[in-house]
């Protein structure tokens, strides 16, 4: 488990970002629920944490594509492929990440970059 | 469904979402399945993104749709409830969903023309990317943002590039004077040639272009030339047919048109915006992603929803490594005022008020702060 921040310093529609690599993005939705995501959007390379948050959904800042913040699943496009979902955990008031083991569905340029260059 | 490009396919998804479960013609002029077009004069152009890309169906999605490409409407039975095609077929419907874009406005005279070329669909950027691959001096006619963003993709395959715009400032239409200025400056600080302020008299060349020929004499040598000035509405074939035209095809601020059972959304539409109290004809992406849900609930419930307030309107483009994002309309502004970053530095943030009320905001390499004035946008509208 990663420790990511404290819920308190987390307010209600804000997201955090965890820059290990892929990095994630932890949500804490206006209704008071913590999702964790990959932070880099399928499509393009843009931080899903800068996006447009609304209910369990973020839209990515560029180009708009939407991802349900429980499932990863895309519901609008141009994404097509879903974000990784991590595990959450709250302990004694800090936010915890266990990332997932699947593999993350990066967009193409971030996908190539990881590929050809130092990690 | 008369239109199988972006517009369409939302059309299409929210038919099946808000659960329509009959019968779905999809019409499409174009031979290609519903493909995404901004990457045509970007990533696809600098041939970092293949055709499989471009494709916006997802591999396990079932529309259930009948699929009619390479067939164009050309017209519209009111009575008969028709769509008629170019072939002599005709396609009978309960509702129909008019999402016919808009085409390439093009430079009288230059048909025929080898190495002239306009940008709107594959086929366009397939031929283009062939050329530009050849290298040798571009010439694009218009500053706009389908011009501005082939120059730069041009300036990075390598090859020498000029930008002419009749107007004194490029973009000055969607983004005001001062903002324009900025934002075209980019050309100058990759040294590709822009000329404002004069329009363009004519191409010199035989069979294939050789030369932009300015108003003021000078002429500009040019191997291609991409002609970026603009786009007009496909509704020719509604003419005469008791759709309601007027720049694109007259719809209320859900979509509907003048004829009940029909709606049109897309590029062709000129929505009522109840913001400004005036039609606006909006050529973005995410107009054609966003509206066809409010068009589709009205068409099934058969004009009895309340149409909401649409977000506003929202475009992206990305110019020489530079994220450019805008939201709102400009026009109606007062003021600009740069809230963050600077002109130099290409990465600011700039709000434009109308009598202090934030009315459109434009982010250069600011994400970020971006979304946060666009959602301020929405919530104050």
């Amino acid at each position: 488990m990663i420790p990511a921040c404290r819920l308190a310093d987390l307010p209600r529609g804000e997201a955090f970002r965890l820059d290990i690599d892929p990095p994630v993005s932890v949500f804490h939705t206006d209704d008071g629920e913590v999702f964790a995501i990959d932070d880099t959007c399928t499509h393009q390379d843009a931080s899903l944490a800068d996006g447009w948050l609304e209910g369990c959904e973020v839209e990515c800042p560029l180009h708009a594509s939407k991802f349900d913040l429980r499932t990863g699943r895309v519901d609008a496009p141009p994404a097509k492929l879903p974000v990784r979902t991590h595990e959450v955990v709250i302990e004694d008031g800090v936010i915890y990440v266990k990332v997932s083991t699947d593999a993350p569905n990066l967009p193409p340029c971030v996908a190539s970059r990881l590929a050809g260059g130092p990690a | 469904m008369v239109g199988a490009s972006l517009a369409g396919l939302s059309a299409a998804r929210s038919l099946r979402g808000q659960g329509y479960d009959g019968r779905l013609v999809v019409i499409g002029d174009e031979i290609h399945r519903p493909y995404d077009r901004p990457p045509l004069s970007k990533e696809f152009l600098a041939g970092t993104l293949g055709e499989a890309d471009l494709v916006l169906e997802t591999d396990d999605e079932e529309l259930g749709a009948e699929w009619l490409l390479g067939a164009r409407a050309t017209g519209l039975d009111r009575a008969e409830r028709t769509v008629r095609l170019a072939d002599g077929r005709e396609v009978r419907a309960d509702g129909i969903v008019i999402a016919t874009g808009a085409a390439a406005r093009t430079l009288p005279g230059s048909e025929g023309l080898a190495g002239v070329h306009t940008l709107r669909t594959l086929d366009d950027a397939r031929a283009l990317r062939a050329e530009l691959a050849r290298g040798g001096r571009l010439v694009v006619i218009g500053g706009g943002f389908i011009g501005a963003e082939v120059a730069s993709t041009a300036y990075a395959l390598g090859l020498d590039v000029t930008v002419v715009e009749a107007a004194p400032t490029p973009l000055a239409g969607p983004l005001g004077e001062t903002m324009g200025a900025i934002v075209s400056g980019l050309h100058a600080d990759h040294g590709v040639r822009l000329l404002c302020g004069v329009g363009v008299k004519g191409l010199s060349g035989e069979s294939r272009v050789d030369a932009v020929l300015m108003e003021d004499g000078r002429s500009v040598p040019a191997d291609i030339v991409v002609v970026g000035v603009g786009a007009r509405p496909c509704v020719e074939w509604l003419a005469g047919c008791g759709v309601e035209l007027d720049n694109g095809v007259k719809c209320g601020a859900d979509g509907r048109t003048s004829l009940a059972g029909v709606i049109a959304v897309g590029d062709c539409a000129n929505w009522y915006d109840p913001r400004a109290g005036a039609h606006r004809r909006v050529e973005h992406w995410t107009g054609a992603r966003e509206r066809p849900a409010a068009a589709v609930a009205t068409l099934l419930a058969g004009g009895a929803v309340e149409p909401g307030v649409p977000r506003p309107p929202y475009f992206w483009s990305d110019q020489y490594g530079v994220k450019i994002q805008f939201s709102g309309h400009a026009a109606g502004a007062d003021s600009v005022t740069i809230e963050e970053g600077t002109a130099q530095d290409r990465d600011v943030l700039a709000v434009y008020r109308r009598a202090g009320i934030p009315v459109a905001v434009l982010g250069m390499n600011q994400p970020r702060l971006f979304v946060r004035w666009r959602k301020q946008l929405a919530a104050a509208s």
